[in-house]
């Protein structure tokens, strides 16, 4: 079977180059000139076309909550989303501790075919903080990491061995940093907005904290610790110190992170309501100083599903989280249209960087031998992200309903047509 | 002047104008309460439901007292006894209330902004009875209209609300509404009541009780919840008293202030037992305020006042 893309402005994140791409048995054969026969042509000329993004952070509700997400509807919302590769956080029913579960999320994302499935493992035992999970056997299954996220590592302690153990292996932590007491009851942030909506707040300093104890872990350790969803101000200036200092630290920001500021809740919307809360106008400006200086390593989404009924109550009953997979290209091309990035770092931010991160070869970049993971973006498309482009089992986003600039309109996984926008 | 929402639901979106309109309404209905037969027609066949999600006995019975006096039909529906235990959510029960025709909800909930939530997903009318932290704004306007029972205006005087204002939603409404009508604010409280960040608030925040005092016409001290000792938010109630309370001494450094509290009083902690009872102490006619405030409400609310739909 082979695959012909024309006219490809093939955007990878080191360079942008004008190419047909030759696709056969799903690995990209060719990058030329020249058009050579093939069993199916598309015509991409006006698109750019990127290597598969890779979103890092999401919760894919599977096994155990379904009703949520499973990972068929949570591939096909990456695939609409230009995503060909997924790490489903551990949080699970029950929780990803074991190679056992490991195994079940991989292959199930394999049966299917529309996008990877590299499983975050637990760091510890269900979660709770107290014994290592046996990240080793969980390696082999498939997993790419390890976190608690949802919950962060508690003791100092256990966070320690767990670098310590995770390095063995050549693997990282990843980081859910929160000092739970100091977040209290908080549901938003603290600072204005909650001194006139009455719903109590979560300091920066509640995350800043736990990040400034990862990052010396990972010192004492030798360790990579990369932390979970940035959002302060000085959490990226912490980030900034231990790079400087050569420490093993990396980290991500999820697109509303670095789009909304806590000004969207003083209507009380349960679908702003997540964790890291949407902070000030200053710290967005600060996450857009990260991703422009490389301080921040990565895009993710955090793509949080949950079902309409558990969003359609009081506040502080709902749950935390959005989804974000379908909505990381066109707020990630805001901030290329703003001058924040250009779209080589696009292509870094949300593919290639993920892809070192997790040391997946043959993932991230464009090139002649690599898996045809391929994500065609309209970047001037406007339309309105509705339930109808909405692939996830939940509707639990802010920008449901609004117009968005910049569409996903094809996808390939391993040179196979998963995705193709009808609109 | 008039009033022409479906609800209300806080103080901080209101004009001038809707707040003048709901005190002046409220200075009419004040006469019936001192009449013999203390009942007017006006809401007969009109159904309003108290629906308390959290515990209260003075604001549940003076909205009950108030309906009653507009020949309304008052239920009361307490969440203890209700389906709400049994997993029912909050709009499924509005809804089933809702049901049976009623037509407003007056509504305590221990989560700020629950009010907001339910006045955008029911038909029915819906007034604020205390969300949270949030608001509580008919408390904010019967603590008005009881200012100007005593002080004859409200524009130009000085007020000062001490206490726990980051837990209090009595401040908060009192926060949004008094600086719109010409009232200068002044708060004060243990550094751990007050929020971090004020400065939306607009109004001056004070360093300690005697400036906070001086020179005031209305002094307004919180109920201090003993249960938040066991939160690190104050060591003591005695310390508390000491350093926090009001009392004769700092009662006199200020502008001859009448002194009010939203109840119940904890005597000797945030105001001592002879200054509850001194003349210049209006807890108890803030009481009486507060029956004509919610029949202004209730009667703006359930009366066409609010415009055609």
């Amino acid at each position: 079977m082979k695959t012909l893309l024309t006219n490809c402005k093939i955007v990878n994140y080191d360079k942008t180059i004008t190419k047909n791409i030759l696709i056969e048995d799903g690995i990209i054969k060719s990058l030329t000139d020249d058009t050579p026969t093939a069993d199916k042509t598309y015509d991409l000329k006006g698109k750019m076309v990127l290597p598969g993004l890779i979103d890092m952070h999401v919760h894919f509700r599977d096994p155990g909550l379904e009703y949520k997400e499973d990972i068929i509807s949570g591939s096909y919302a990456a695939a609409a989303g230009g995503v060909t590769a997924v790490c489903p956080m551990a949080n699970t029913k029950p929780v990803n501790d074991n190679a056992f579960i490991t195994k079940y999320m991989v292959d199930k994302g394999k049966e299917l075919g529309v996008c990877d499935i590299l499983p975050v493992g637990a760091v510890s035992k269900g979660m709770h903080s107290e014994e290592l999970t046996e990240m080793g056997e969980m390696f082999a299954a498939g997993a790419c990491a390890f976190s608690d996220d949802g919950k962060p590592v508690l003791g100092s302690d256990v966070m320690r061995r767990a670098l310590e153990y995770v390095s063995g292996f050549g693997g990282m932590i990843l980081s859910h940093s929160e000092d739970k007491q100091l977040a209290g009851e908080g549901v938003i942030h603290e600072g204005e907005v909650s001194a006139i909506t009455g719903l109590r707040g979560i300091p920066s300093e509640t995350e800043e904290i736990m990040i400034a104890r990862d990052i010396l872990l990972a010192k004492l350790t030798g360790g990579h610790v990369h932390i979970c969803h940035i959002s302060t101000r000085d959490a990226v200036d912490l980030v900034r110190w231990g790079k400087a200092k050569g420490i093993k630290v990396t980290c991500e920001v999820t697109p509303h992170h670095f789009t909304l500021t806590e000004k969207e809740l003083l209507g009380y919307d349960t679908n702003c309501k997540m964790n890291p809360p949407l902070r000030t106008a200053d710290d967005v400006l600060a996450m857009k100083e990260g991703l422009k200086d490389g301080t921040i390593d990565c895009i993710a989404t955090d793509h949080a599903p949950h079902a309409r009924d558990e969003k359609f109550q009081e506040f502080d009953l709902a749950p935390f989280g959005i989804t974000g997979l379908q909505t990381m290209v066109p707020l990630t091309l805001n901030l290329v249209r703003e001058g924040v990035i250009n779209e080589n770092d696009f292509a870094r931010l949300c593919s290639y960087a993920p892809a070192q991160l997790l040391r997946q070869k043959g993932r991230g970049v464009i090139e002649e031998g690599v898996m045809a993971d391929i994500a065609v973006i309209d970047p001037d498309k406007e339309y309105v992200f509705d339930a109808k482009l909405n692939k996830s089992k939940s509707t639990n986003s802010p920008f449901m309903g609004k117009t968005l600039k910049g569409l996903c309109v094809l996808t390939f996984k391993n040179g196979k047509e998963v995705y193709k926008a009808d609109i | 002047m008039s009033y022409s929402r479906k609800d209300l639901t806080g103080m901080i979106d209101l004009t001038k104008d809707e707040i003048l309109h709901l005190l002046d309404t409220a200075e009419k209905f004040r006469e019936i309460n001192h009449r013999d037969v203390k009942k007017v027609p006006t809401l007969k066949g009109k159904t309003i439901v108290n629906l308390f999600f959290e515990n209260s006995t003075r604001t549940r019975t003076s909205f009950e007292i108030a309906g009653k006096r507009l020949s309304a039909d008052t239920i009361n529906f307490s969440a203890s006894a209700s389906s709400t235990a049994k997993g029912e959510t909050l709009i499924d029960t509005v809804h089933n209330i809702e049901a049976m025709k009623t037509d407003i909800f007056v509504v305590r909930h221990a989560y700020s902004g629950a009010i907001k939530f339910i006045a955008e997903n029911t038909n029915a009318s819906v007034v604020n009875a205390g969300d949270g932290l949030n608001e509580h704004p008919t408390q904010s306007l019967l603590d008005m209209l009881t200012i100007k029972q005593h002080k004859g205006r409200l524009d130009g005087l000085n007020v000062a609300i001490i206490g726990d204002i980051t837990h209090s939603r009595v401040a908060r409404s009192n926060i949004w509404a008094m600086p719109r009508l010409g009232i200068n604010l002044r708060l004060f409280g243990p550094k751990t009541m007050l929020p971090r960040c004020t400065s939306p608030f607009g109004v001056k925040v004070c360093n300690n009780m005697e400036e906070a005092v001086d020179g005031a016409d209305v002094i307004m001290t919180l109920r201090i919840q003993r249960e938040r000792q066991g939160k690190l938010l104050l060591p003591s109630v005695k310390e508390y008293a000491r350093y926090f309370g009001l009392n004769a001494a700092r009662l006199k450094l200020s502008n001859n202030a009448i002194v009010m509290h939203p109840g119940p009083i904890n005597r000797g902690v945030e105001i001592s037992s002879e200054i509850a009872d001194c003349p210049q102490s209006v807890i108890l006619p803030q009481v009486e305020s507060g029956v004509a405030v919610r029949m202004a409400v209730l009667y703006t609310l359930g009366t066409g006042q609010r415009g055609g739909e």
